[in-house]
């Protein structure tokens, strides 16, 4: 079969030594339908928005050193995080692990030789990035003070940034989401090896196949919104305008019908990608696989119902709120019964802490802080003294970054070796992984007592009893930004200087690593075996055996095996 | 104050509450990050590669009946935290009978204030210990937020309508008012003062104040300049009498029945073809763009006045 | 190069699993374009409960006629574009070219209507704004949506006239094989634009109270 679509390849490319070496020209990659170098056209762009998002940041935490704001103006200032909010969420965050590591590695892993639409996978890349680019002139242009959640009247007839390029701009990149997530849900139900069913499916896959249906119902009420939002501000067509009789609540329901549901999109890969990384280095099969598989298709749908728990004090009926507060308590029970299978499943393993496996506890661990204080914000008493505080900064920095975050950084370094066919210094990533870790929390554990102080969010000048918080978070922010600028470093010299990895460095059970490492164009030149049960890292009643040991002792053999085998 | 502040003052009656909420929320919050962490650190170091731990695959049934067992735990944890919390938010949502009220306007980037009597200020509430504070608030651009932390009250300021929310200070003291909900570029500064004082002393501070009329006053001016009074106080006209009006359920032309509040007042005022009374023609004209929210705010304590008045006459 | 294989597409290997997926992907893309214009059905809803008289009043104000004009043609097309289908699946090539153009054609005569309309709704004053023509606020909003529905729908319907117009050139020339999945999807979506039409339809043009 493989030698047939070979045959059929219109340029030859599966004859190439892999992917990376399968044309060497701007346009072999910008016209790419390899889900592979699409994932790092995603990855290259996401790394910039990163960079922007990060760069701007660092401003306003260096004007929250002194109480009086004396760095930066009013105006720079509400520009500033708007900039960090818009281009984190849906230029990094949305796009980051489902668009790069999800796109490289779920044909892969469900041994597909691509995504089952090539040329809208491709697509998809650039409708992000022409999205990114309209928000991007929008900050040139003289930028947007709104805050991301663009609240109306204020976006549509009061600021005077530039609302409509920012709006426009998430408006589009709309679009590639929904795109890629039509591909992955029809990639996923279409494309997968013979034999694998829906419950052998790595965790990770469905993790992707949740957000895809996330991406699919949700981000178009989104584009919607912002349409709305241009047609209001542009057209002068009044939709929310109270002054017409229309309600501003209306925009708020519509926003956070999609905006909450965003937050599972980015949090769903990471659980994907730490349930990957925990059970290959605790070389254990994944505990109670069926409910890790119920939980998160259950935070998937519920997290559809619970949007109007950001609106408890917005003057939306109490009643209402009173749902969806109960909801959102409902929606914490999936979530925790993530957290303790993860646990679980380090009982009687056989661990080493690899640096994936540092991030992927680390991401327990900061998942849990952020899930627990998220009951305080279900609690209508107490969001109502909390919401729109440093309380609620802190709480969704620690699911999206602590979480989000440290998730793609651990998945990065343990499908590095696979995308790139190197090995990356193993000190200095475990480094960054443990300095990371204790930057973050340096960072915004301080934001929890200063919100729950009072200190309102979107402030930048403040009262002074305040300021000792606000420099422990800035100093901790220096911290993270250092241990964000240490992986392109190393990460980038492994790619030059690195020791060829072997397929398999980790030992691990994915049909991802049958493959050569970097993956031949079209991922596999014979048809991977499927192990016996998903997360294959012990035989059924019996201890790991002890060839399964050590990852590192492994990967040498696999190496040499690789070697006797050319 | 300085150091390490590491808890707000309780200085309303929701504080207290709220606190109490908040620590039973941060224990159970403790006790499970101290078990989470406990055992994944505990596993990571039993179970660490080639420890001489104890290995090999538990039975199915074990993995079962764990799973349920914890799935049924947190459930009924998190039915018993709903049903806490919405016992005590439906407990302080009942709006309190005889509060004193006092009318909030939000703008780019100030807080007016006015009480009972008159008395304005700006970006300043003074209000007496111990007693009940119902606000009513609305915006004249954008949506604001109403926070005083201290109080742990918070509410959005709409513009085009009224919301509400209620205090009881039981702390004397100056405090922190903010507006928590970004509004432009001086957000930051939308900022002010409560100060909670001695009943016996507000009522010294308030008599004080250089108010000249008090707002129902200034409503009752508004009400014969705007020529409100040529077909509401008695006349050939046939139009509703307000005396006695402000609090009461109207039934309407459409068959509903609404209460006469400052939202039904306001909505009269600016649109009265909505909602028609029974029994009335719709002939009342429209005063939108005609007359303010300060207006409003106005003309509506005056209407709330006739109330009173008719209960001490009868 | 046989038909099915001039079909086939990348990564597939049998036409049958391409269909299906082509298929599968347009389904998924439907329910995504069933929240947006669910979302604009949604807000519209709510604010015509905010205001039933306003609305039932701006209603009135819109153009019967050509709504119900509109209607018949969009219906019609998608009659011919089914028959067009099936003259695929017969293998029929002229006629299934001569039934895509007619569909084409009247989506483009839906469109030319819809002109007129618009016309007409601008010298009636219909556009909010400074002179807008009717005094009621939220009769403003009902035609905020009313503009804002019929042009996205407009859209839509552009890009379907695009797909179909594409089809029909290729098939005339011959450039298309007659088992390509691409006759089916379109005819998917294309049906997908007349159903949202007629929701659209009674939301804006019959609920006034005409008399």
């Amino acid at each position: 079969m493989t030698d047939a679509i070979a045959a059929d390849h219109p340029q030859g490319l599966a004859r190439a030594r892999d992917y990376l070496h399968a044309g060497s020209t701007l346009r072999s990659w910008l016209m790419s339908t390899d889900h592979k170098r699409i994932a790092i056209l995603y990855g290259i762009t996401i790394t910039v928005f990163f960079l922007i998002g990060g760069a701007a940041i660092t401003v306003v935490r260096l004007e929250l050193v002194s109480p009086n704001g004396n760095f930066i103006s009013d105006d720079t200032y509400n520009k500033l995080f708007t900039l960090h909010g818009v281009i984190m969420v849906w230029f990094f965050l949305i796009p980051s692990i489902p668009n790069t590591l999800g796109n490289f590695l779920v044909p892969l892993m469900i041994g597909a030789p691509d995504m089952a639409f090539p040329k809208l996978n491709l697509a998809s890349w650039y409708i992000n990035l022409a999205g990114g680019l309209f928000t991007l002139a929008a900050l040139v242009a003289g930028g947007v003070d709104t805050g991301w959640t663009f609240y109306t009247p204020y976006s549509t007839m009061f600021s005077n940034g530039n609302v409509l390029l920012a709006a426009f701009g998430v408006f589009i990149a709309g679009f590639s989401s929904i795109a890629s997530g039509v591909n992955f849900i029809a990639t996923i139900h279409t494309l997968r090896i013979a034999g694998m069913g829906w419950m052998r499916l790595p965790l990770f896959v469905w993790s992707i196949y949740a957000v895809s249906l996330v991406m699919v119902l949700a981000t178009p009420v989104l584009a919607v919104t912002m349409l709305l939002i241009v047609a209001e501000r542009w057209f002068g067509l009044p939709i929310f305008d109270p002054a017409h009789g229309g309600d501003p609540l209306l925009f708020q329901h519509l926003f956070w019908f999609y905006s909450h549901p965003a937050v599972y999109i980015m949090i769903l890969p990471a659980m994907g990608v730490v349930t990957e990384l925990i059970t290959c280095f605790a070389r254990r099969a994944v505990f109670g696989y069926t409910f890790m598989v119920y939980a998160m298709v259950a935070i998937a749908f519920i997290g559809f119902f619970v949007w109007g728990h950001h609106m408890f004090v917005s003057g939306q009926s109490p009643y209402a709120s009173l749902i969806f507060s109960f909801l959102s308590f409902v929606i914490a029970v999936p979530s925790a019964i993530k957290v303790f299978n993860w646990t679980a499943t380090l009982y009687r393993g056989q661990i080493s802490f690899e640096a994936p496996m540092l991030y992927g506890l680390g991401f327990v661990g900061l998942f849990t802080a952020g899930g627990l204080t998220g009951l305080f914000l279900a609690s209508i008493p107490v969001d109502v003294h909390v919401h729109d505080t440093y309380f609620v900064v802190a709480h969704f920095h620690y699911i999206m970054v602590g979480g989000s975050v440290s998730a793609f950084f651990g998945g990065l370094h343990f499908w590095w070796p696979k995308i790139t066919g190197k090995l990356y210094s193993e000190t200095w990533a475990r480094f960054a992984a443990i300095l990371m870790f204790f930057g973050f929390n340096f960072t915004f554990f301080p934001q929890f007592i200063l919100g729950y102080l009072g200190m309102p969010r979107r402030y930048h000048v403040y009262p002074p009893e305040f300021q000792i918080y606000h420099e422990m978070s800035t100093l901790g922010a220096s911290v993270l930004a250092a241990a964000y600028l240490l992986p392109p470093v190393y990460l980038g010299w492994s790619m030059f200087r690195g020791t060829r990895a072997g397929d398999n460095p980790w030992g691990a059970s994915g049909l991802e690593w049958q493959t050569s490492s970097p993956p031949p164009p079209r991922n596999f030149r014979s048809p991977p075996a499927l192990p016996d049960t998903v997360y294959d890292y012990h035989a059924q009643g019996k201890a790991p055996a002890a060839d399964q040991a050590s990852p590192r002792r492994r990967d040498s053999e696999a190496r040499q095996n690789v070697d006797a085998a050319r | 104050m300085s150091g390490f502040p590491i808890f707000p003052g309780e200085a309303s009656t929701q504080a207290v509450s709220t606190d109490h909420i908040t620590a039973g929320l941060t224990v159970l919050a403790a006790i499970i990050v101290l078990v989470v962490f406990g055992l994944v650190v505990g596993f990571a170091f039993r179970y660490r590669n080639g420890s001489r731990a104890k290995r090999g695959d538990l039975p199915e049934w074990v993995a079962r009946d764990v799973e349920i067992g914890w799935t049924a735990a947190t459930a009924f944890l998190a039915l018993f935290i709903v049903w806490w919390t919405i016992a005590a938010s439906l407990g302080s949502l009942a709006p309190q009978p005889g509060a004193m009220e006092i009318h909030v306007l939000a703008k780019q980037w100030m807080w007016k204030t006015e009480h009972p009597n008159g008395a304005r200020e700006i970006n300043a509430l003074h209000v007496p210990m111990g007693e009940p504070v119902r606000l009513m608030m609305t915006s004249q651009d954008v949506i604001h937020s109403f926070y005083v932390p201290q109080f742990r009250i918070k509410q959005d300021v709409l513009p085009g309508r009224y919301t509400h929310t209620w205090f009881e200070a039981t702390k004397l003291g100056t405090f922190h008012l903010f507006c928590t909900q970004l509004c432009g570029t001086e957000h930051a500064r939308m900022v002010g003062d409560v100060v909670v004082m001695r009943p016996e002393d507000y009522a010294r501070w308030s008599a004080a104040q250089p108010q000249g009329d008090d707002i129902a006053a200034d409503g009752a001016s508004l009400f014969h300049t705007l020529g409100c009074a040529g077909c509401h106080l008695g006349s050939a006209v046939h139009a509703p009498q307000l005396a006695g009006l402000y609090g009461k359920p109207v039934q309407l032309a459409d068959g509903r029945s609404v209460v006469a509040d400052d939202a039904f007042i306001r909505d009269m005022i600016l649109k009265p073809k909505a909602n028609v009374p029974a029994g009335y023609e719709p002939i009342m004209p429209s005063f939108s763009g005609l007359v303010g929210d300060d207006e409003i705010l106005a003309l509506t304590a005056y209407i709330r006045s006739l109330k009173d008045a008719r209960e001490t006459r009868g | 190069m046989t038909e099915s294989a001039a079909a086939l597409r990348e990564p597939w290997t049998s036409l049958e699993d391409q269909r299906r997926v082509a298929m599968f992907g347009m389904w998924t893309f439907i329910a995504s374009e069933i929240l947006f214009f669910g979302a604009l059905f949604m807000g519209f809803s709510v604010v015509r409960v905010l205001h039933p008289a306003a609305f039932a009043e701006a209603a009135g104000h819109t153009n019967i006629w050509y709504g119900s004009a509109n209607t018949a043609i969009l219906l019609t097309s998608s009659f011919a574009m089914v028959m067009g289908l099936r003259a695929a699946d017969l293998d029929l090539r002229r006629l299934a070219a001569l039934c895509l153009a007619v569909t084409a054609v009247l989506g483009l005569a839906f469109l030319i209507v819809k002109g007129f309309e618009y016309k007409d709704d601008i010298d009636k004053h219909l556009v909010p704004g400074q002179d807008f023509a009717l005094k009621a606020g939220a009769a403003q909003i009902f035609f905020s949506f009313y503009w804002g529905i019929t042009a996205v729908h407009a859209v839509h319907l552009t890009i379907g006239i695009v797909l179909v117009s594409r089809l029909a050139w290729l098939l005339m020339r011959g450039d298309i094989a007659m088992r390509s999945p691409q006759f089916e999807v379109t005819a998917l979506y294309w049906g997908f634009v007349d159903i949202v039409w007629i929701t659209v339809y009674p939301l804006i043009y019959l609920g006034g109270g005409r008399s």
